[in-house]
């Protein structure tokens, strides 16, 4: 059984924001990973304020400029089923639909999706480790077959959000309510490494809470792709993924963002590489050059030198696909 | 009172002596549920909290009937669905959203009973595999499981069941791949799942001659 803790619904983002305020209070939208963290003890909390209530929270609407605004509490079912996303944003469509099982993602929301806590397993083990404010990253000496190959630093967790990763290569806008009102943030400046903040794994100050995810309007000639290696082909986290975003004209390409996921405590923008793309055609030499070029600088743990290999072969797949 | 002895059980509808108990013996939901409905017409009224040793009153429907029950707000809609309501058909298994044992459909989409507060299912829908009784007599899916051999220890057969029941309820003629897709979360731990996709696929027949 879960520890007791209080419960209350929220009407609106407002009074969400009020009641998220308070000490220890978690908000709930599909829930799915604060269960898991509630009945692991991975934290505890005073209250569960549900956001289920708020309708302004969630839907599908395309904006005067021909992008997309999504609700944070849009369930990821939804999103993959959305003929616009489908159509414009095939990596956020691909990603969504890579997202744990059928039940999971009727459930799960894409706000939820991109706030989710690691799945170190010292992490939602016992361990009194460094992301829940202990000494040590027990990663480090321990077995780090799922953990970082960039950006690691006190704490090696990878980020678990498959549509983080499709969503940085997309250049969403992260909109944000709090106490001192609304703001909006680029989705690279969202997610945290842990050398600037070692327990929270994005922006979000104590009460504040994702309201909305925007998409730019595609711009002519853009393609995008979500590739996921895992071992599980069924239902599972991604051991390396990579979204790639790239807009071809006139055979050229004038615009790329790639994007490695499984492979960073946030998802790991490659600009080097996506550098070598441009002014270039996609062709089989380039895609071979780029994704080893993506791979440059990872420094493997001891137990997780495959991810390089793996990282490298999922971004081969995904320029691939779009070459 | 021992809010998780499962003798405590409203096995009917409406106002049991046992249901009416709980209610007097939490306290204070009549006036809860005034505030909340108050709230609903002016906004600035205050939120309905329920404290963490409180109980909240929720109505839940759960297989056509309309349920009113006082919950914990800690507890899953699977602990309500056995402990509170004695649908055991739905099963406990790795109570973390990993196996789909506990598959119900909310709305009519599949969920996991077990990664659900029971707080959240209020004003909601639920079928169990009970539901998909028709009388005494199986079910088109259910009798599809029993016709091709869809299980050996049979544990997660309800969750399978329920998971075939919700993805034919969306796509009335699945192609394999989507009956694929359609148990992707539901685990056998016997492997039987070749059986489990045939079954599916009859299923999808019988529904389809029945209509």
């Amino acid at each position: 059984m879960i520890p007791p803790f209080a419960y209350v619904r929220a009407r609106s983002i407002d009074e969400a924001v009020a009641l998220l305020a308070r000490p220890e209070s978690r908000p709930a939208a599909g829930a799915t990973d604060l269960i898991g963290c509630l009945r692991d003890e991975v934290f505890t909390a005073k209250a569960v304020v549900s956001l289920g209530g708020i309708e302004a929270m969630t839907g599908i609407a395309e904006t005067a400029d021909g992008g997309l605004r999504i609700g944070a509490l849009t369930s990821l079912t939804t999103i993959v089923k959305h003929a616009l996303v489908a159509g414009r944003y095939p990596a956020l469509a691909q990603a969504a639909a890579s997202v744990a099982s059928p039940q999971l993602r009727n459930q799960g929301t894409l706000g939820g999706n991109l706030c989710q806590r690691p799945r170190c397993w010292f992490f939602r083990g016992g361990y009194d480790c460094a992301r829940k404010a202990g000494d040590t990253c027990y990663a480090m000496q321990g077995d780090n077959r799922y953990h970082c190959v960039f950006g690691g630093s006190t704490c090696l967790i990878v980020h678990p959000s498959d549509t983080a990763t499709a969503l940085t290569a997309l250049d969403a806008i992260v909109s944000i309510a709090g106490p001192k009102g609304t703001r909006s943030v680029p989705i690279q400046q969202f997610f945290v490494l842990p050398e600037k903040d070692m327990t929270h794994e994005n922006v979000l100050a104590p009460g504040e809470l994702v309201t909305t995810i925007s998409l730019p309007a595609p711009r002519a000639g853009l393609v995008s792709v979500y590739r996921k290696a895992r071992a599980r082909a069924s239902w599972d986290f991604a051991l390396a993924a990579c979204a790639a975003a790239i807009t071809i004209e006139q055979g050229k390409v004038t615009a790329a963002r790639i994007v490695l996921g499984a492979a960073a405590p946030i998802p790991w923008r490659v600009e080097g590489a996506e550098r070598m793309l441009i002014g270039r055609r996609l062709d089989e030499p380039t895609r071979a050059r780029v994704a080893a070029a993506a791979l440059n600088g990872a420094t493997p743990l001891e137990h997780n030198a495959y991810k390089v290999a793996m990282l490298r072969g999922v971004v081969s797949e995904a320029l691939g696909s779009i070459g | 009172m021992d809010s998780h002895d499962p003798h405590d059980t409203p096995h009917d509808a409406g106002v049991s002596r046992r249901g009416f108990l709980t209610s007097v013996s939490t306290g204070a939901i009549g006036v809860v549920s005034a505030a909340h409905l108050a709230a609903s017409t002016a906004n600035e009224a205050p939120p309905d909290m329920t404290a963490a040793d409180g109980q909240r009153a929720v109505t839940i429907t759960v297989n056509g009937e309309a349920r009113r029950l006082s919950v914990e707000p800690r507890w899953s809609l699977l602990f309500v669905l056995r402990e509170r309501l004695g649908l055991t058909a739905t099963k406990t298994s790795c109570e973390r959203g990993e196996c789909g044992a506990c598959t119900v459909l909310i709305d009519g989409e599949t969920r996991y009973a077990c990664m659900t507060l029971a707080v959240e299912a209020d004003g909601h829908a639920v079928t169990t595999l009970e539901g998909l009784m028709q009388g005494e007599a199986l079910g088109p899916v259910q009798r599809a499981f029993a016709e091709e051999d869809g299980l050996q220890c049979g544990f997660c057969t309800p969750g399978q069941i329920m998971a075939v029941e919700g993805l034919l309820q969306k796509t009335p003629a699945p192609t394999i791949d989507e009956v694929r897709e359609g148990v992707s979360g539901n685990l056998c731990r016997c492997g039987t799942y070749a059986h489990i996709f045939k079954a599916a696929q009859r299923a999808a027949e019988l529904k389809g001659a029945r209509s």
